[in-house]
């Protein structure tokens, strides 16, 4: 009966651990999901909603369980900081917690104070915002810890606003805050939020995130920065291995599956990480598939790209082949979301816009318009996706 | 007759006995209730001492993390003594105090809100500003109708935060006044009393729409007269790190070996209307070079104060020859008033103020300016006046 029990348990954790989506891009760190999603997304669908929220923001949603958690900023110099939680069944606020921006709050016009996507290990959820607050809630919304690390190092800021999504992995949270002045990766502990390391990183402004690489149950993390990637080891971030040939400092590297991490570098650079992520060799680079603001996605070996000139390109992750190439709308900013069957993307003019990959001819099948800015990735729940603007979250199903 | 007077006897007895057990009760109930109130008042005072003294590089976080556990205890009569520990601690202290806060609001029902103490806390004007601005949001969110009751007490307010509610009032009652000669006398209060720059500049605009100039480098007190020495060299950007001669020097020298020739220090101004000196206009447009500011400024007294900087460059300051702060960052968004806030002193009597401004390599269109906006004001920002020289 025990067997049973846990059996029955562990089937539901990772039915429920499949169903979240717990960091920028999805808990597999590469905008990808297993679940399936309709093509034919409605505003009016009988399942989808819109809430008003308090304050502005480009940070993705995430989702546990039935919970959307969401940052924004708001006040005369976006100096409230704002954690929300809503219902993902009927978009009603759950909670909201306010807290003070501690750091430098000025930023580009185009960006804000809540721009980086929160990070949950399904206990506590972890905030960082431009200002270099990071906080740490359970996920009823109580302050577990708090961090100011402007507040530690005044020179931590980016006169056009900082944008970096923190990662959690072995009971650390992971925040990139990095630019020209004084430039840091920190370790914090999960439990209280102090120092478990302090790293010097490149003196360069930099708006990419962590990304976790894993296979066979280790785990690495990957910083990118104008001068490559260096992958660390999470509880102490020792360097375990880099690749100094440069990357992008704005859109951030995917991890497949094969243990493959595609960089944003001279196009897209792929490392075949060996089997305990010690070592890496390049497999190709591809200066054709160089992405725009957005993030390359993957998933079930196919690479998705959009480059500035708003063209989706489909690779073969081991071999960066080129498959099929697809014009859509933009400017797109935001970074593309994977299912078995659809890519989803918004263009900054709020038109999302559904791409059919199991046929021969990807083709844009459905298009949504939200009349509104959107320059946040959208995120996956129970057959909807999630996405919002400066003052709005919609949960979007047919 | 004996069996009434056993019965009576006996009816004495018990209530005696009852007396007895209720006045225990009582006596256990009070010191029952006491036990508890000391034990929360030592949870309060725990909880107060951790919070008031996290510091930098999460120090005191341990404490903090347990004394956030311990909230779960407090009732809502703690929420004044919560306000009263953000006078103690700092601006990461203060967020673990809204987390405590918000804890104790979130588990309790709405009407044990101390609402009246927490609006004597914001009409305190000893309270910190920063605490106070807090308890106003609390307030706000627990008693929207109590909050803006309070808006009309804000317009002196030293809090800024405070002041800005009352001034965002009267610009609104401004704009929507019907009455020209209203609407004039509205804006000019707001004017008068604004201290924010955005608010300032919608006053000045509104009022000169109606036919008034107001001049905005005298209202702001910016600084527009300096003495300038440049161009020495930025190649690499080493020039940020290098000290040159000015950094240290007590006393000025005839020249000094700038980065292609001999340079002297000459004058500079600027009759922008937001005090703007655009160094470009002094030197011509020049990249990889660093120029140094240098201006005076007459106290009337000791006092705390903050240098206002805004600049797209790499830059340094220095007070009567300290270093307060330097920013190693290029273009990387513009100019802006009030972009930088440095805390600082002046002495009584003359201080001398040295700017760094650099200009990096870079050769796009947006990466040319090489400027800075420079004014002193208190934290509220409240323009220092300069004494008279004469």
């Amino acid at each position: 009966m025990k067997i049973i029990c846990n059996l029955l348990f562990l089937s539901l954790s990772l039915l429920s651990a499949q169903a979240d989506w717990l960091c920028f891009r999805g808990s597999a760190g590469n905008g990808s999901s297993d679940l399936s999603i309709p093509a034919k997304l409605k505003i009016t669908g009988q399942k989808s909603w819109a809430q008003d929220i308090p304050g502005r923001g480009l940070s993705s949603p995430i989702v546990i369980g039935d919970t959307i958690y969401l940052t924004a900023s708001s006040g005369p110099y976006q100096e409230d900081l704002h954690i929300l939680a809503y219902s993902s069944i009927d978009g009603l606020q759950q909670w909201q917690r306010t807290f003070k921006a501690t750091g430098r709050t000025v930023c580009h016009k185009k960006t804000c104070v809540a721009a980086s996507t929160l990070a949950s290990d399904e206990k506590v959820i972890i905030a960082q915002f431009s200002s270099n607050d990071i906080f740490c809630l359970d996920l009823a919304g109580n302050l577990k810890w708090v961090r100011g690390l402007t507040f530690d190092h005044p020179n931590i800021a980016n006169g056009l606003g900082m944008s970096s999504s923190p990662v959690i992995v072995n009971g650390v949270a992971i925040a990139q805050v990095e630019n020209d002045a004084d430039s840091f990766t920190f370790g914090l502990d999960l439990t209280n939020g102090i120092t478990v390391w302090k790293k010097q990183r490149p003196k360069s402004a930099n708006w990419t995130s962590p990304v976790i690489m894993t296979k066979k149950g280790q785990a690495l993390v990957g910083l990118q920065s104008k001068e490559g990637m260096t992958a660390i080891e999470p509880r102490t971030g020792e360097t375990v291995w880099e690749y100094q040939e440069g990357a992008s400092t704005i859109p951030s590297s995917a991890w497949a599956e094969q243990g493959i991490i595609l960089v944003p570098s001279n196009g897209i650079t792929a490392l075949q990480l060996d089997d305990n992520l010690q070592n890496f060799r390049q497999i190709w680079e591809d200066n054709k598939l160089k992405p725009g603001t957005g993030s390359p996605s993957c998933h079930r070996g196919s690479l998705y790209v959009i480059n500035n000139a708003n063209v989706l390109s489909c690779a073969s992750v081991k071999t960066g082949k080129i498959k099929w190439r697809l014009r859509l709308k933009g400017p797109i900013s935001s970074s593309p979301l994977i299912t078995e069957e659809h890519l989803y993307v918004f263009s900054e003019n709020g038109l999302g816009q559904v791409v059919n990959l199991l046929s021969e001819k990807p083709e844009v099948i459905h298009t949504v318009d939200l009349d509104a800015t959107i320059l946040c990735s959208p995120a996956i729940t129970q057959n909807a996706i999630l996405v919002r603007s400066d003052n709005k979250l919609w949960k979007l199903s047919n | 007759m004996q069996n009434k007077k056993d019965i009576f006897g006996s009816f004495l007895l018990a209530e005696v006995r009852n007396l007895i057990k209720e006045y225990k009760m009582k006596v256990y109930f009070f010191f029952f209730t006491w036990i508890v109130s000391q034990v929360l008042a030592d949870y309060e005072k725990k909880i107060v001492e951790a919070f008031s003294k996290v510091s930098a590089h999460g120090e005191g976080n341990t404490k903090a993390v347990q004394a956030m556990d311990w909230s779960d205890q407090l009732r809502p009569d703690s929420i004044p003594s919560l306000l009263h520990a953000m006078n103690q601690a700092n601006p990461v202290g203060d967020n673990w105090i809204r987390g405590a806060i918000a804890k104790i609001i979130h588990s309790s029902d709405t009407l044990s809100f101390p609402e009246d103490q927490v609006k004597a806390f914001i009409e305190d004007k000893k309270n910190q500003g920063s605490s106070r601005r807090a308890a106003f949001e609390i307030l706000r969110r627990s008693r929207p109708a109590a909050a803006m009751s309070l808006l009309s007490s804000f317009l002196t307010d030293p809090e800024p935060s405070l002041r800005r509610e009352a001034i965002d009032v009267i610009l609104e009652d401004a704009e929507n006044s019907s009455l020209q000669k209203q609407a004039v006398l509205l804006f000019q209060k707001a004017l008068k009393n604004a201290r924010d720059v955005d608010q300032i500049q919608e006053a000045s605009e509104a009022l000169k729409s109606r036919g008034q100039e107001i001049n905005l480098v005298t209202l702001l007190g910016f600084k527009t007269k300096w003495d300038m020495l440049g161009p020495f060299d930025n190649t690499e950007r080493k020039g940020f790190n290098q000290a040159y001669e000015p950094e240290s020097e007590a006393h000025r020298k005839d020249s000094y070996q700038g980065k292609k020739s001999q340079i002297q220090w000459s004058s500079f101004s600027s009759s922008d209307r937001l005090g703007l000196l655009d160094i470009n206009k002094h030197y011509g447009e020049l990249k990889e070079v660093v120029a140094y500011a240098k201006t005076s400024f007459y106290s009337a007294k000791n006092q705390k104060v903050q240098f206002r900087l805004g600049s797209k460059n790499a830059w340094k300051i220095w007070v009567n020859q300290e270093l307060l702060f330097a920013r190693d960052e290029y273009h990387r968004g513009g100019t802006r008033v009030d972009q930088f806030l440095i805390d600082g002193t002046l002495q009584k009597g003359e201080n001398q103020i040295l700017l760094k401004i650099c200009q990096n390599e870079q050769t796009q269109p947006w990466t040319k300016n090489w400027e800075f906006c420079f004014r002193v004001t208190d934290s509220s920002g409240q323009v220092i006046e300069e004494v008279s020289t004469d």
